[in-house]
């Protein structure tokens, strides 16, 4: 049971992200739902990726049997990076939006339709 | 070694990496001249599509490509201590990512030689040009890579980048709008395709797109992955119910990006097709996966063009008949993907399907590329999109009317020109899977024809208004680069055989034939 | 390889540069039909100008049919249809969010429940 918790944690999180995204109205905590289905995915890579008792593949000092594989660390890093970026545009557009329709609601930025 | 081979042999990377390069230094470029920018950008261009183009000769020629970033020879996938997992990062380019690539090369190309001129009176070029070079490098990774990982990063390097440069003429905040939901779609489809890259490294310890083929158990979490990355593709390629973002992202992107954007949409169609078939092919109930892509592809088409008919937006109305377009692919490939299983069928209609869907995929980039391309002239002269306040611009515009006037009979199926002959490969196979299916198709077409013969009415026909009296053709550089794929529409209609048996009959093998892709990358397994 | 080879389409055959050729001719004798023709157009005389029943012709402007005014009818018989799939397309990010996340969720039960 205790060997699943992050799993549940990111079944937890996941449901809280969407919630969040379908729910709010505020382009900001709508950013916010998506980061943290962003940290779900990741915590299911990182998770994905533990061994007990693994042996971290850093060459020097290490022990020269096997060691882990480090790609889902590397996966979480990258996704990371993506990430912030994401964060960063979406953020700008608020900015841009809140500027020229005086509103980060997303129920009145609706002038495209139909 | 000479250069050449240099260039051969290093094909996959280069095809990435020469615009990613460009893209980052065009900044300090730009601080040079304006001249110097636009060389630097046109040359990167051409030179990766001359890199495409050789790759793509060397791939229909020889077979599958496979680069291995940092291996020791480029085609060792497997390194000899792994354990059999090919554990590098991989670029697998088969005849159906060189398809691809042969397609953004071209529209890449073509869209840039017109954008040169289109946008050369707007400020701020250098971060323009660094988000076109951006998803140019987007598109072409996608395509190309043979690892989920790197799949799933292209993907993002590409929404990114396409959010920027729709964005980018903030036009009174409604292109910041469009960016928005387009990227909020695209980020919540992006955490699930690596939610279903999460599944497959759990079960199967490799991101390899050919060795999660070759372990496919398709367990119940399988399924759920499965669901994942069609879901996700399907919104990002546009299809109905998932369309909304579409018209609003195409409407309001520079009319010369929104036709390169057509092409980012389809790859992600490649990336369906490329789950579908190649990751889980015979593995999965081909029916039931067919069916759900047929039954997309359907309601894209009806939805998508009835959407389009009374729509007052000269770039939204394309916009609609691009999300119609895309369920003809849909449809086409979907079918060759029910009747994946049973060989009589697969022979009788299944694969002259998928040729066709396949074939519409080149020929509707080219044609809705140039639709696009002419509603970005109209704009760049009058300055406005609205039909409504269009008229007789067919006395000033004689050129872009031609042009315009290829591109609508292409799109609307009607011969000689390209679209009809990928459209008559779906009617008639269709018509051996499910007449009814071929009558809506039909039935759609004609719509698709009505539309535009509105907006050639609008826009074109009637005497010449006061207003634009003074309107002049396009500019050369415009006109050069819609004048490439008005050539390359007419040209694939009236010699569609020799395309057929070049490019799309092998792109069209390597996709259904999924043992090939295995054994290309893992050797003979 | 045969540039002018047609395309087999598994249930017949478009062979485009026949076609082509057949249109040409039938153009070329079209043309033909109207050189024949006796030509009564005399240019620059009143015979150019447009005529509406001795009325006075409108300005340009007015004269041209809007994009609006086309297939008029067309939406009128599918208004029911349109009333239906037009207000779909909110503009509401959520709605669109709702829409991705419901397909998923349906794809979800027919691909992991039922096959």
């Amino acid at each position: 049971m205790l060997w699943n918790l992050p799993f549940i944690t990111v079944v937890v999180l996941t449901f809280i992200g969407i919630v969040t995204v379908l729910m709010k109205k505020n382009i900001i905590k709508i950013l916010l739902g998506i980061n943290i289905l962003e940290s779900a995915v990741n915590l299911f890579l990182v998770s994905l990726g533990y061994r007990e008792g693994g042996v971290a593949p850093i060459f020097t000092l290490a022990p020269s049997e096997l060691m882990v594989l480090p790609t889902p660390q590397a996966l979480t890093l990258t996704s990371i990076v993506i990430g912030v970026a994401t964060s960063a545009l979406v953020l700008s557009f608020a900015m841009v939006l809140k500027k020229k329709y005086g509103t980060v609601d997303i129920n009145e930025i609706r002038r495209l339709q139909g | 070694m000479t250069f050449v081979d240099f260039i051969v042999t290093n094909a996959p990377a280069l095809l990435v990496a020469i615009p990613l390069f460009a893209a980052f230094t065009i900044p300090a470029v730009g601080k040079i001249s304006a001249a110097a920018r636009n060389l630097w950008v046109m040359g990167t261009m051409l030179l990766t599509a001359a890199v495409a183009f050789i790759l793509a000769f060397r791939v229909f020629s020889t077979g599958t490509v496979i680069y291995v970033f940092g291996a020791a020879a480029a085609n060792l996938a497997v390194p000899l201590d792994s354990g059999g997992i090919p554990i590098r990062i991989i670029f697998t380019v088969d005849a159906m990512s060189a398809f691809m690539d042969v397609i953004c090369a071209i529209v890449g190309t073509s869209v840039l030689l017109y954008s040169l001129s289109s946008e050369s009176r707007n400020t701020n070029l250098e971060g323009y040009y660094a988000l076109y070079l951006l998803m140019i490098t987007g598109v072409f990774g996608m395509v190309s890579t043979g690892d989920f990982f790197n799949f799933f990063v292209f993907l993002e390097i590409l929404s990114l980048a396409s959010a920027g440069i729709i964005a980018y003429r903030i036009d009174g905040g409604l292109a910041v709008e469009a960016a928005l939901k387009y990227f909020i779609l695209s980020t919540l489809g992006a955490i699930l395709v690596l939610f279903a890259i999460g599944i497959y490294y759990g079960q199967y310890d490799a991101l390899n797109i050919a060795m999660i083929a070759q372990r496919m158990q398709f367990s119940m979490l399988d399924k759920i992955a499965l669901v994942f990355l069609v879901a996700a593709l399907a919104m990002k390629c546009g299809a109905v119910p998932m369309h909304f973002w579409t018209p609003d992202a195409y409407s309001m992107a520079p009319s010369s990006a929104t036709a390169f954007l057509v092409v980012a949409s389809q790859a992600s169609l490649y990336g369906l097709f490329r789950v579908v078939f190649t990751m889980y092919n015979m593995t999965m109930n081909c029916a039931t996966v067919g069916w759900i892509i047929i039954i997309l592809g359907v309601l894209s088409m009806v939805i998508g063009v009835t959407m389009a008919i009374p729509q007052k937006d000269i770039k939204r109305l394309m916009a609609y008949h691009a999300v119609s377009q895309t369920g003809y692919m849909l449809l086409g490939v979907g079918v060759g993907l029910a009747v994946l299983g049973n060989t009589t069928l697969t022979s009788a209609y299944g694969f002259m399907a998928m040729e066709g869907g396949i074939f519409h995929i080149f020929n509707h980039a080219m044609y809705k590329g140039l639709l696009f391309l002419t509603a970005g002239a109209i704009f760049y002269r009058i300055g406005t999109r609205d039909l409504n306040k269009m008229g007789g611009l067919g006395h000033t515009m004689k050129y872009t009317m031609i042009f315009f006037i290829i591109g609508a009979l292409a799109i609307a199926g009607i011969p000689p020109f390209n679209g009809f002959a990928s459209k008559l490969m779906i009617y008639e196979s269709v018509y051996l899977f499910n007449p009814i299916f071929a009558i809506i198709a039909m039935v759609v077409s004609i719509l698709t024809l009505a539309s535009f013969v509105k907006v050639f009415h609008s826009v074109f026909m009637g005497p010449q208004l006061p207003e634009y009296a003074d309107v002049k053709e396009a500019p050369l550089p415009m006109l050069i680069g819609m004048g490439i794929l008005a050539a390359i529409v007419i040209l694939f209609g009236l010699f569609p055989q020799p395309v057929v048996d070049m490019l799309v009959a092998p792109a069209a093998n390597a996709l259904a034939n999924q043992g090939g892709y295995i054994a290309s990358v893992l050797g003979g397994a | 390889m045969d540039l002018t080879a047609p395309v087999l389409t598994g249930y017949g055959i478009w062979a485009p540069v026949a076609w082509l050729a057949a249109f040409v001719a039938a153009t070329i004798v079209v043309y033909l039909l109207w050189k024949t023709g006796e030509s009564s157009y005399k240019k620059g005389t009143e015979q150019g100008r447009p005529y509406l029943s001795g009325n006075a012709e409108p300005e340009k402007g007015a004269v041209h049919i809007r994009a609006s005014n086309l297939y008029w009818g067309f939406l009128q018989a599918l208004k029911g249809y349109y009333d239906a799939i037009v207000p779909i397309h909110t503009g509401v990010l959520t709605d669109y969010m709702i829409w991705f996340v419901a397909v998923t969720a349906m794809l979800l039960v027919v691909i992991g429940v039922l096959s």
